[in-house]
């Protein structure tokens, strides 16, 4: 049964969110960003940090999101992430300065501060901003 | 018949305990309401990731993941989440009655508990059961990370060989009414036959499945932390304000009838002056007549 649309479900630890009629969703799987169009084949992927890509007939969605998983069943896409922002929802002052304090903690490493963490924390905040770059540029 | 004072003394004082009691109860609405919503946000991924895990092993029949292989169980540690503060009704009372009650059902098992909340902690410590460690007030100002660290402790008991399996038991939130008592396989975690009798589904995977569940299986396992602490939480504000209320009737009530019996010491003691002067002005008649 080939279909023109799926549906995109976007859940994270404190919301959800459903796309109907999707007509395309891209996203970052740790192999590399990969996009999903109606009547795909079932599939599960890995998603690394971030920017998912849902388009519908009427606009874009966009997210910045922190990693998590992609499932693909019956035109049906279920995004479980860690942490999910639309675009137009991200603080970047908050990023700014979450950027700021994971730099710091890079610069100056001492016995007290987790590295693996602090790139993690910087790589979230440099997706964070990328994505809402995009927005103001095409607003 | 108690004098008009002491009922009045009475009266006061339990005026003034209502107040507590009522004041607790809107304490417990509000940060009922707050814990609710924290509690259904968090619902839907907690479900999904668990469903989707399940999609996963339907496929795996002999898991390579020390989390999903199933042992036989000689050690099983129990996690039992209670809540900080009393003054809820019966549900703490309730959840640790349960927890001994493993130990009975249990015996061949050896079994060592993980408290989680003060009154659990207390009640288990004061009568000399094998406590590994406990996590106490940590409702007060509750965090993801919290649940991440219980649950990576957990993993890492089933890792290193020090326990077979985990057990939790907690109070589920149904409704604001009711609490449901939930007692949960943790790990290894539990195979549903259902999803595997339909056969997994022929997915794609990136990376291979064994990465993928090396992944999801500890998400998932902390997500269950997580939702068992909302739900707990929620379930004790929601009890606290059912049982806060009930006291506040019960005031009102002891009031009511305590008013009626001041009344009627009252009005004794009014006819009784009456008698008193009329005998005496009766006496005064006769003696001057």
């Amino acid at each position: 049964m080939a279909q023109e649309h799926m549906t995109v479900e976007i859940v994270t630890r404190t919301k959800r969110r459903v796309i109907e009629e999707a007509l395309s969703c891209s996203a970052p799987g740790v192999l590399g960003y990969f996009q999903i169009l109606p009547n795909h084949t079932a599939f599960i992927s890995e998603l690394s940090v971030g920017e998912v890509k849902v388009q519908t007939a009427e606009r874009t969605y966009l997210y910045a999101e922190s990693g998590g998983f992609l499932e693909v069943v019956d035109n049906k896409v279920l995004l479980l992430l860690e942490a999910a922002e639309a675009a137009e929802e991200i603080d970047v002052e908050r990023a700014m300065k979450a950027k700021e304090r994971a730099e710091q903690r890079l610069q100056n490493p001492d016995a007290s501060i987790d590295i693996a963490r602090a790139q993690a924390a910087l790589a979230r905040a440099l997706n964070r901003l990328k994505v809402a770059e995009k927005v103001t540029v095409s607003v | 018949m108690a004098t008009l004072r002491a009922i009045k003394q009475r009266i006061k004082s339990i005026k003034s305990t209502q107040q507590i009691t009522r004041a607790m109860k809107m304490v417990a609405a509000a940060k009922m309401r707050r814990a609710q919503d924290q509690m259904l946000a968090a619902r839907p991924y907690a479900h999904q990731i668990k469903s989707l895990m399940q999609r996963l092993l339907a496929g795996v029949d002999s898991p390579s993941n020390p989390l999903l292989i199933q042992r036989p169980v000689l050690r099983m540690t129990l996690v039992v989440i209670t809540a900080d503060r009393g003054l809820c009704g019966a549900f703490n009372h309730n959840l640790i009655k349960r927890a001994e009650q493993e130990f009975h059902l249990e015996k061949d098992k050896e079994i060592s508990l993980v408290c989680i909340g003060k009154k659990g902690y207390d009640h288990f410590r004061k009568r000399n059961y094998n406590l590994k460690y406990h996590y106490t007030n940590v409702f007060n100002n509750l965090t993801y990370e919290v649940a991440e660290e219980i649950a990576e402790r957990l993993m890492e008991e089933v890792i290193s060989n020090k326990t077979d399996a985990v057990r939790v038991i907690f109070n589920e939130f149904k409704t604001v009414l009711q609490q449901n008592l939930v007692v949960e396989d943790f790990l290894p975690i539990p195979v549903d036959d259902t999803v595997k009798e339909q056969g997994g589904i022929d997915y794609l995977y990136e990376p291979s499945r064994e990465e993928l569940l090396d992944v999801l299986v500890p998400r998932h396992l902390k997500m269950q932390i997580w939702r068992a602490l909302l739900e707990s939480f929620a379930a004790e504000q929601a009890a606290r304000m059912t049982a806060m209320e009930n006291a506040t009737d019960n005031a009102s009530e002891l009031i009511s009838n305590l008013t009626l019996e001041y009344n009627k010491a009252r009005q004794a003691s009014i006819t009784k002056e009456i008698l008193d002067i009329m005998g005496g002005a009766e006496a005064l008649r006769q003696a001057s007549s």
